[in-house]
């Protein structure tokens, strides 16, 4: 199948030797989250959902942001696209600020990075058919409303809902993979060149997300797409990506190929995320979980290494200050002592 | 891969004809025997109120001396006369016009207000917010009945002031209402979807957020219709509403009531429009609430 072939030749690019200029730059993205109570509704906490995060993403290839619930992914999806602001840092587009975007640059912007929502029930206008859901975007940018829905029909084709079918149905009367469906081509209606898929199969049953990621790999394929692909499940990751940023408590602990993360993982916490990993292989199965507990209350990170509460190799130099990403390949990242 | 040869199995084609959501409601209400019923009778009362200047059989407010609290039954006054010797029939006619403008007015007037000042508060948030609820919840710490009449009181009694403190009385309510809807749904993942596509505030508001509020809103609003007609015969009966020789139920309940030893049945029979066409409205809120309960 040509997403196979699609794939692999991702798998074994160094996106780093390549001479396009990023497609998207993020640099020191940062959002504290104020936590409010009593009376006057003062700030008492701050929840530091995301901490100087930057990162590059290279011209149709998949960037796979992998970490457990919690540690910021879904935040920095929304930094990306400019649905929350963000306290620090900036997101260059295409060479353009998107921070500083004004309105009309804005809307303009939105056209080129679009984004596909984690849940398939509440991502859908329940009042609205799913050829109206799809077609709204174009209306936005003030296509006609003929042409817009003969446009969101074709592609409502294209991820496979047959628009006689279905183009006049309410999001309920559909499963939840016939909803993701629905989603990725509302994302794709405006021809996007960035799409940022924030748990785009985390909801859906295993056969169905074969299904979804697939067309993804087929869309991406054929229309040039670059993306951003969030995920808590590691499996997934590795299929989809050709770079993976692992993400730990709001910061990005390594960044590398996918391959070099999966054969050869440095930070403690990515080598404990790969050994947790269901393998179908009985000898790479252990009979004891490789990193115990819940990652700490993200309200009052610990101090230096966020992991070293956690971490089996932990030092005293941990607790002083953070680390800093340091290359530990080609191409490959990592936050750690270890290798300093 | 071509455009959909075969469907992927995880897209079964679905049996029944599609529906819009207001047909699909439509379609349940006409299947609900309590609404229906509900529904008929309101037209019923609706009707006489309208057609009351035709259907009395003689003028609400002339009497005769000779013939007060005639039983119901009496030869040329089937439901009888009050203590004026005037005609029930026409009084009970002409009082339904009363008072269903005062119970469906405040509520119109609260639906229309409560929702711009409650999905503006929700949707804008911060000090708009704080700022509109809080005005909203000096009103909500008064009973209804109280504030009612204490503006009432205020302002002195007759038609418009009844209506004008009742509005009062319902706009925090809906308001209420718009505001925790409209919060609800504003964090849901479609209008972040929407802003995501560029869309301004106004289309967000028009396409993804009015249509999914306005339904709780409307359930809400027909709830308090019934409250309002007790709470505008309430007024009329403490001599704050209507003034005589209007005729209005809650007016006749109260001038009526000092002759319930003469005649028990003449005297309950506002109390019986009142009863019957509130929970007219209380039927027909409960079966609409059903009817636009979205399966998800």
């Amino acid at each position: 199948m040509s997403a196979d072939n699609a794939m692999e030749s991702r798998n074994n690019r160094d996106p780093r030797v390549s001479a396009d200029a990023p497609l998207l730059e993020a640099r020191g993205l940062r959002k504290h989250f104020p936590l409010r109570g009593g009376v006057l509704q003062r700030t008492y906490a701050w929840v530091r959902a995301v901490d100087d995060v930057s990162f590059d993403v290279y011209p149709a290839e998949t960037l796979g942001i992998v970490g457990e619930s919690g540690c910021g992914k879904s935040t920095l999806a929304r930094l990306i696209l400019r649905l929350i602001e963000a306290d620090a840092g900036t997101v260059r587009f295409d060479g353009q600020d998107v921070r500083g975007a004004a309105p009309p640059q804005m809307k303009r912007l939105r056209r080129d990075m679009q984004l596909v929502f984690q849940d398939p029930y509440a991502s859908l206008n329940p009042r609205l058919t799913i050829e109206d859901a799809v077609a709204f975007s174009l209306l936005v940018h003030g296509t006609r409303a003929a042409e817009a829905r003969e446009r969101a029909r074709a592609l409502l084709g294209r991820v496979g809902l047959d628009p006689r079918l279905y183009g006049r149905r309410y999001a309920h009367e559909l499963s939840g993979g016939q909803r993701q469906r629905v989603n990725i081509a509302r994302a794709l209606v405006l021809d996007p060149k960035l799409l940022v898929l924030d748990e785009p199969v985390s909801a859906l049953d295993k056969s169905v997300q074969a299904q979804v990621l697939n067309l993804l790999a087929d869309l991406k394929a054929e229309r040039a797409l670059t993306y951003v692909f969030i995920s808590h499940d590691l499996n997934v990751i590795e299929y989809v990506s050709g770079r993976v940023m692992v993400m730990y408590l709001g910061e990005v602990v390594e960044t590398g190929t996918a391959d070099a993360l999966a054969q050869a993982p440095k930070h403690p916490y990515t080598q404990a995320l790969f050994a947790s990993a269901p393998s179908m292989d009985p000898d790479r199965r252990m009979d004891r979980p490789p990193i115990a507990g819940d990652p700490p209350n993200p309200i009052d990170p610990p101090s230096g290494c966020r992991f070293r509460t956690r971490c089996a190799f932990a030092m005293e130099q941990c607790a002083q200050a953070p680390p800093a990403l340091r290359p530990v390949g080609p191409g490959h990242e990592a936050a750690c002592y270890l290798f300093s | 891969m071509a455009v959909v040869t075969a469907l992927p199995h995880d897209a079964e084609p679905i049996a029944h004809a599609p529906m819009s959501y207001w047909r699909a409601v439509g379609w349940r209400l006409a299947r609900d025997p309590a609404t229906l019923v509900a529904g008929a009778v309101l037209v019923c009362i609706v009707l006489a109120a309208l057609l009351a200047p035709w259907l009395a059989p003689y003028d609400p407010s002339a009497g005769s001396i000779r013939l007060r609290l005639a039983p119901v039954g009496a030869p040329g006054h089937v439901l009888g006369t009050d203590e004026q010797g005037r005609d029930m029939l026409s009084r009970l006619l002409w009082g339904g016009r009363m008072t269903l403008v005062a119970g469906l007015t405040p509520v119109l007037v609260a639906l229309a207000l409560g929702t711009v000042l409650g999905v503006l508060a929700g949707y804008v948030g911060g000090l708009t917010n704080t700022l509109v609820m809080r005005t909203m919840d000096v009103f909500y710490a008064f009973p209804a009945v109280l504030l009612a009449i204490a503006i009432s009181g205020a302002l002195g009694p007759g038609l418009p002031n009844t209506l004008l403190s009742l509005s009062i009385v319902f706009v925090p309510r809906v308001v209420r209402v718009a505001e925790s809807a409209t919060v609800q749904v504003k964090g849901l993942e479609y209008i972040a979807a929407a802003r995501a596509s560029g869309s301004g505030v106004l289309p967000i508001m028009r396409h993804h957020l009015l249509a999914n509020v306005l339904g709780p809103i409307l359930v809400f609003a027909s709830t308090q219709v019934s409250l309002c007609i007790i709470l505008a015969a309430g007024l009329s009966f403490l001599g704050l509403g209507v003034t005589p020789p209007a005729a209005e139920w809650g007016l006749m309940l109260n001038t009526l009531r000092q002759s319930i030893y003469v005649n028990a049945i003449v005297p309950a029979l506002p109390g019986v429009a009142i009863f019957v066409t509130s929970m007219a409205f209380n039927l027909l809120s409960d079966g609409l609430r059903d009817a636009m309960e979205i399966r998800a």
